[in-house]
């Protein structure tokens, strides 16, 4: 496996925001998961949970509800605003002000046509959507007290707005209120405080809310009476979602707990059914705010800024990975550049950027044990963003002398000048025009130039000591409009793949400044590639795991990559939940391939043969309890390390040592709020 | 033929009454428990049992209400049998009898084709006749393998399906007789399982504390369960109401849970007292019943009040304290709740009352190391209790109390007089008062190697302290020999003490702690003692755990005589000579009572129990019996009981019966011996003597060698020849008495007393064959005299 010299970097405090909000398209089967900092993140249910696109976030936006209008994104929050998302080049499109206040809720009606918003006035805007705008229609209500949240009924006559202590019914075409159903804090003692209707839905014959005073409530929708009443905590429930069967439904609180209801035959084979509370989830440490049922699974998100995917034993028919518990916390894309040659580490963080050189060291010692370290890692720059918007993409060039990030309003450059101890910086001014902002950016090998991709091209720009100057822009063959989320570039400097969200992967030949070739497209997502430095294949991990590679000058795949394929992957590997986040390459044995994902690193020897189906994938123990000679029949390419996690980033500098960069989860856990208090057996 | 009273063994009572859930009447004014082979009938406002039904002749395992008559029950009993009865009037109507084993309702019995701890699951045909037994033909198996405990079955509404749960920890649903299952994992195994009365809804309790409601099940894969969780540990028992609108749910925590239906809240009723083991609920719903693990049924109102309780002997792990009889109440006393001593009326099979040792609450959790009553001891008048408690399993966290407590008049209970903290360095072995009410003292021995005594202070004494009353301090700490004193016992006029140090016993004068002397019979150690009481007073018995009874003449200093005899209790009736002795054969204790003085026993029951009697006691009766016959004279004055490993309460009573031919025991043939010699010393003429020159207890050297204290004697190589010798019976005298055995089959007692006088302990390995014979004989006669008895 090879023996390494590892940084272990915790000083990374990557710290992830709350999940508000949560929409999913059946249709599309995406899911749309809003956090506090304003970002917006989809991924795709087919694909085990990939996250294909990050809208980066803005200071000051909060999104209350999200919404699915066909293919288009809609999202509102306290600002009052209600704006689309562009999923194309991953920001906003537009926003209008509702002028009713913060809004706390959007809807669309089943036919896709009209948009609601729930206003802190008190009124329920009506907006029909139109091509490439939203147009203000009508208000209904209007009078005090604010709309926390809104349910349309499927006939699209009736929509059910959630109040403070009360539930109204609005009739769409006279546009009045045509039932009140008031929802009280049961108990006389708090009779006082307001009772908030935190989430209704809309059924066909019942209307089912959550409040504040931790009960979920089902109403007869003609005579607008109460007919059940489920005490399901003591807090409040947060949101509820139903199945489109309308036979189960979710409730979330701020307990963190999942609850769920069934509607079911009182008497078997009778008509009489009852919703009974039947099964309890218990997955989040905090409120659970948001919820979306996609048919077998539950995804619930909330305060503890996870995204928990439960599946529903009951429907599905046998073992996969679908149908095991996913967990989402850590990004699926990468936060960390490396800059190899000059051993400094570049952070992303929403807001800032952080320029930190490695620590070094003298000693020796056996393999395990620490090093005790000569010279402190050190953090150079502290680059606060200008404007509002937050990072969404930055790199750092090998050679350590050029930054640059990317908002969604603009990109900047800055030339670092380091002397033995002062760190300047630089802004490199004049920017090409087009390149206005970008998915994704990378230095070339040589620090020369720096590639930036928007949804439609490539973008090079020669760096020079003097400035830079714009060369040429690369567009693919196919001329597809989806962002792009990874870049790879070879170490000769010769070869640059880009792989969009739709997994296409281009591959371009930079010194003829021109498309070299397409990667046959494979139905998951890219989740990570990687260049070989020697050979110039392709290495490309999908997010169900697959791995490719493909050789660029020979514009074909390789025997390794068909023989993987012929012979198929260990089962334990196929099942692992998170995805590939970084593909490296050991420059010492060029043999090996590293990948890593949150959890784990794994060293691919394709010189060794594949593991067999029944054979055992984590042999490293087997096999050191095996004498020499046994051991090479033995072993297999995979060999995983688990002894850092979780991990954000791993990469090989050019001095033969291994950046491991480590968030652990107690920190995250620390820095979240207090969740509720909650009455502990035996404490 | 002789006209006697027959001497019998009874069940009287201290059945367990929580074996089987408990019935409650439609009206809910009685309550039906099976205890025991009885059914009784308690008024569930009362308390008191209304009567008892009367008919099985094993254990009851189960009742239920007749759905055709809710005056009528049924009941199933381990003898095979189902009755039906009429329980207002308590008359039997009907006997069914059909099945080895039978719970009622739902009838399993065992499956010859299966090992016997596996149950089969049996519907029965109950053919409608007026008949009063009917032989049910018609059964038909519906599941193998069931679990044995009847709370893991379950019915359906409407007699539709059955729910129950599997050895395997299966899950079984026979919905129509289709049933599926499903596997668990060893966390949360199926304890209990339940039916909603109207939904199809099955609620089941789990190992893990778990109770979860299935529904939905008739579907292939989408049944779906709701978890409740309260309990934190195995959850007992599940009942649904019969409206359905609660469930009831108890488990070792001793709290009576009540879950909402359709509602997620709960209602808690908690310090009931016992681990809950059943809970039933009347037909409107209006009353609940728990029972609990220490012999006690509660009756709940649907307010969750608990309006009665009927408490039974409460069953602990062990009596560690003997059984003891308070002389002011004639109340029996023991262990009862943990931490607690119970009074207990014989005649009325009731508990009086509790009185509270330890003074801690008592926290149901396993694996707690709690304090236990291990020893009490009552004073002559009943105004002085001394108990010991003590915890810990280890030697080295042994905590142990003594205290002593004083009858208060006004408060008619005991009260706290003192309390000594380590008494003794560790576990105290046994405890006695001083028989007369002239000094307060109590002798305790303990295995730290020394007897302490405790005095009761002077009044002068306190008043100088100023404390309200006398209070208790050591009075003198005895040792012999660095050696662990097992036992002390005074005699009856409180003149001598009796400790016995491993294998020797020593008696000292309680009044200037003078060590008087000391006996010895090894081998093996004293197990028990016992004085001789009015006219055997001179007497001192041991038993050994070598199994040897020894009587010493205190007298004369000398071992009167002894016999071996496997010995599990020794017992003196305190108001007359007599003794009982139980022994255990063959698993089977047989029961001997004979007055130290007369060889010949006066009466002997072999076969008493299964099993062996852990505490057994004479009780004064209120009223002496007038009684004349010979083999019940003794219990004339004082019954016995006895307590089994099973926890049945067994007394020796007397029924008039003809009874013409009286035991014949080993025992009786081995006490034979000392008549004999008895005889011998009278100078009274021996008619066998002439037959058998021989005999060993003839030889005066034996005689002597067997009779003085081991540590007087010479060298055992020096005796060992004469001895040897001594033993050897010539082959003569067997063959002679071959021939008479022959004749005298059907012989009278004294005579056969006379025959078999030669088997001492000392010749028992020297048995000739023709006395064999007569052995055998003697049992095979004495085994069909016994069945005889039981089927009277």
């Amino acid at each position: 496996m090879g023996e390494f010299t590892v940084h272990r970097v915790r000083f990374f405090h990557y710290m992830p925001s709350g999940i508000c909000a949560m929409a999913f398209n059946r249709r599309t089967e995406r899911l749309a998961v809003a956090r506090t900092d304003g970002s917006v993140e989809l991924y795709s249910r087919t694909d085990h949970f990939f996250q294909e696109k990050v809208v980066p976030g803005r200071q000051q936006r909060s999104i209350q509800a999200l919404c699915w209008v066909g293919k288009r994104l809609f999202g509102a929050g306290l600002s009052g605003e209600i704006a689309e998302f562009d999923l194309d080049n991953l920001r906003l499109k537009f926003s209008q002000d509702a002028y009713g206040g913060p809004i706390w809720s959007i809807v669309c009606n089943p036919q896709g046509t009209h948009l609601a918003a729930g206003c802190e006035d008190g009124t329920v805007k009506l907006f029909e959507i139109l091509e490439d705008q939203i147009r203000f229609e009508r208000n209904m209500g209007g009078q005090k007290g604010r709309i926390i949240s809104l349910a349309w009924h499927s006939s699209g006559t009736k929509i059910a707005a959630g109040m403070i202590d009360m539930i109204k019914v609005f009739d769409l075409d006279s546009g009045n209120a045509v039932q009140r159903l008031l929802v009280e804090r049961g108990s006389r003692m708090q009779q006082s405080q307001e009772c908030v209707v935190w989430s209704v839905l809309f059924l066909s014959d019942i209307i089912v809310s959550g409040d504040s005073a931790g009960k979920v409530k089902m109403w007869d929708v003609n005579t607008g009476t109460l007919i059940k009443n489920h005490q399901v905590t003591e807090w409040d429930v947060l949101t509820l979602s139903v199945s489109q069967d309308e036979t189960s439904l979710f409730a979330g609180t701020s307990e963190g707990t999942v609850v769920q209801f069934q509607l079911l035959d009182v008497v078997l084979g009778q008509e009489e059914k009852e919703w009974v509370r039947t099964r309890t989830f218990k997955n989040h440490t905090h409120d659970v705010i948001a919820l979306a049922e996609a048919d077998t699974v539950i995804i619930s998100g909330g305060m503890d800024t996870q995204l928990v995917v439960r599946p529903l034993l009951d429907k599905l028919d046998f073992k996969s990975r679908d149908s095991s518990l996913l967990k989402i916390l850590f990004p699926q894309r990468s936060l960390v550049s490396c800059a190899k040659k000059a051993g400094l580490l570049l952070f992303q963080y929403p807001t800032h950027l952080e320029l930190w050189r490695l620590g070094d060291t003298e000693g020796h010692g056996p393999p395990g044990c620490i090093l005790p370290v000569s010279r402190n890692p050190e953090k150079l720059l502290h680059l606060k963003i200008k404007g509002e918007d937050h990072v969404c993409c930055s790199a750092v060039a090998p050679c350590g002398e050029w930054i640059a990030y990317s908002t969604t309003s603009g990109i900047r450059l800055y030339r670092l000048q380091r002397d033995n101890k002062n760190v300047s910086i630089t802004k490199v001014p004049k920017l090409p025009k087009v390149l206005r902002h970008a998915h994704q950016l990378c230095f070339s090998p040589d620090s020369s130039h720096l590639y930036g991709t928007t949804s439609s091209a490539v973008h090079v720009v020669a760096l020079t000591s003097a400035g830079c100057k714009f060369e040429h822009s690369l567009k693919p063959k196919s001329g597809s409009t989806h962002p792009v989320r990874l870049l790879a570039v070879s170490s000769d400097g010769k070869f640059l793949a880009s792989a969009n969200s739709n997994s296409e992967i281009h591959i371009y030949n930079m010194h003829k400044l021109k498309a070299h070739c397409t990667v046959p497209v494979y139905r998951s997502g890219v989740s990570a590639m990687g260049i070989h430095p020697e050979t110039n294949n392709l290495v490309i991990v999908h997010a169900d795991h697959q791995i490719f590679e493909f050789s660029i000058e020979q514009m074909q795949y390789t025997d390794w990559s068909r023989r993987v394929q012929k012979e198929g992957l260990h089962h334990v590997w196929l099942e692992r939940d998170t995805p590939v986040i970084n593909v490296t390459f050991n420059p010492q044995n060029p043999n090996h391939v590293i990948l890593h994902d949150s959890y784990m690193f794994c060293i691919i020897d394709q010189s060794l043969p594949l593991p067999d189906r029944k054979s055992q994938f984590h042999n490293q123990l087997t096999l050191k309890s095996l004498p020499e000679a046994e051991r090479l029949k033995h072993s297999h390419a995979f060999k995983e390390c688990k002894l850092y996690q979780p991990l954000l980033c791993v990469d090989m500098l050019e001095n033969q040592s291994l950046v491991v960069v480590e968030r652990p989860l107690l920190d995250i856990t620390t820095n979240l709020p207090a969740p509720v208090r909650q009455k502990k057996f035996a404490t | 033929m002789v006209e006697s009273s027959e001497v019998r063994v009874v069940r009287c009572g201290g059945s367990r009454i929580n074996v089987a859930a408990p019935v409650i009447s439609v009206d809910s004014r009685f309550l039906l428990c099976a205890s025991g082979d009885l059914v009784k009938v308690f008024s569930t406002s009362t308390e008191e049992w209304v009567h008892v039904l009367q008919g099985h002749t094993n254990v009851v395992t189960g009742i239920t209400l007749n759905p055709a008559n809710q005056l009528q029950v049924y009941s199933s009993s381990a003898d095979g049998t189902v009755r039906l009865w009429d329980f207002t009037d308590g008359i039997l109507i009907k006997v069914q009898n059909a099945f080895q084993n039978a719970y009622p309702g739902l009838f399993t019995h065992h499956c010859p084709h299966f090992p016997p701890e596996c149950l089969q699951l049996v519907a029965a045909h109950v053919p409608k006749t007026l008949e009063q037994e009917v032989e049910v033909r018609e059964l038909s198996s519906v599941l193998p393998n069931i679990s044995p405990n009847p709370r893991a079955v379950g019915f359906g509404r409407e007699v539709r399906g059955w729910i129950c749960l599997d050895t395997s920890c299966t899950f079984h649903l026979l919905f129509k007789l289709i049933y599926k299952s499903t596997k668990k994992g060893a966390k949360n195994t199926f304890t209990c399982v339940s039916c909603h009365p109207k939904d199809d809804c099955v609620a089941t309790g789990h190992e893990d504390g778990k109770i979860r409601l299935w529904r939905n099940f008739n579907q292939k894969k989408e049944y779906t369960y709701t978890t409740l969780h309260w309990h934190h540990s195995v959850v007992n028992t599940l009942c649904f109401t019969p409206e359905g609108t609660t469930l009831l749910s108890g488990g070792i925590e001793s709290v009576l849970v009540q879950w909402q239906y359709d509602r997620n809240s709960k209602y808690i009723l908690p310090r009931l007292g016992g681990s809950i083991t059943h809970i039933s609920v009347s037909a409107d719903g209006s009353l609940f019943t728990t029972s609990h693990s220490d012999n006690k049924i509660t009756v709940i109102q649907s307010n969750l009040k608990v309006s009665a309780v009927i408490q039974g002997l409460v069953k602990g792990e062990a009596v560690h304290t003997d059984l003891v009889i308070d002389p002011r109440s004639k109340a029996l006393v023991l262990n009862g709740k943990p931490g607690h001593l119970q009074f207990y009326s014989l005649q009325r099979d009731k508990q009086l009352y509790n009185l509270d040792i330890v003074q801690q609450e008592y926290i149901y959790q396993e694996g707690l190391d709690q304090y236990e009553v291990v020893k009490a001891a009552f004073d002559a008048h009943g105004s002085c209790l001394a108990t010991v408690e003590e915890r810990g399993k280890k030697l080295s966290d042994t905590e142990i109390t003594l205290k002593f407590w004083d009858y208060n008049e006004t408060a008619q209970s005991f009260v706290l007089n003192t309390t000594v903290m380590t008494p003794h360095d560790n576990r105290i072995t046994s405890m006695c008062f001083f028989p007369t009410a002239e000094t307060t003292m109590v002798v305790t021995t303990a295995r730290d190697g020394c007897f302490k005594a405790w005095l009761l202070g002077q009044e002068s004494d306190t008043e100088k302290q100023g404390t309200d009353g006398p209070s208790w301090s050591c009075d003198f700490v005895g040792r012999y020999h660095d050696l662990q004193p097992t036992n002390c016992c005074f005699s009856a006029d409180g003149s001598l003490l009796a400790v016995s140090f491993q294998e020797v016993i020593t008696i000292w004068n309680p009044e200037t702690w003078e060590l008087l002397t000391t006996l010895c019979q090894p081998p093996g150690n004293i197990k028990d003692l016992c004085f001789g009481r009015l006219s055997c007073s001179r007497y001192l018995l041991a038993t050994t755990t070598k199994n040897m009874l020894c009587c010493w003449n205190l007298l004369t200093c000398s071992l009167e005589w002894s016999t071996s005899i496997a010995v599990t209790l020794l017992k003196a009736d305190p108001l007359s000579e007599n003794m009982a002795v139980f022994t255990l054969q063959k698993e089977q204790t047989d029961l001997f009572v004979f007055k130290p003085c007369e060889p010949r026993p006066l009466f002997t029951q072999n076969a008493l129990c299964v099993g062996e009697v852990q505490r057994a006691i004479f009780v004064p009766r209120e009223e002496p019996l007038d009684n004349c016959d010979e083999s019940s004279l003794w219990l004339n004055r004082s019954q016995l009981y006895c307590l089994t490993e099973n926890m049945v309460r067994f007394t020796a009573r007397k029924h008039a019966v003809i009874d013409d031919s009286v035991a014949v025991t080993p025992f009786y043939l081995l006490l034979g011996k000392h008549r004999q010699r008895e005889q011998e010393m009278c100078g009274l003429p021996v008619t066998e003597q002439q037959g058998r020159a021989q005999l060993p207890q003839g030889s005066v050297a034996v005689r002597e060698l067997l009779h003085t204290a081991a540590h007087v004697l010479p060298p055992a190589s020096f005796l060992c020849n004469m001895f040897v010798k001594s033993l050897l019976i010539s082959q003569t005298g067997s063959e002679k008495e071959e021939e008479e055995s022959e004749e005298e089959m059907d012989s009278c007692d004294a005579q056969q007393d006379r025959r078999v006088q030669g088997l001492g302990v000392e010749t028992v390995p020297l048995i000739s064959k023709a006395q064999e014979r007569e052995l055998k004989k003697v049992r095979r006669t004495d085994y069909s005299w016994l069945s005889c008895l039981s089927d009277s």
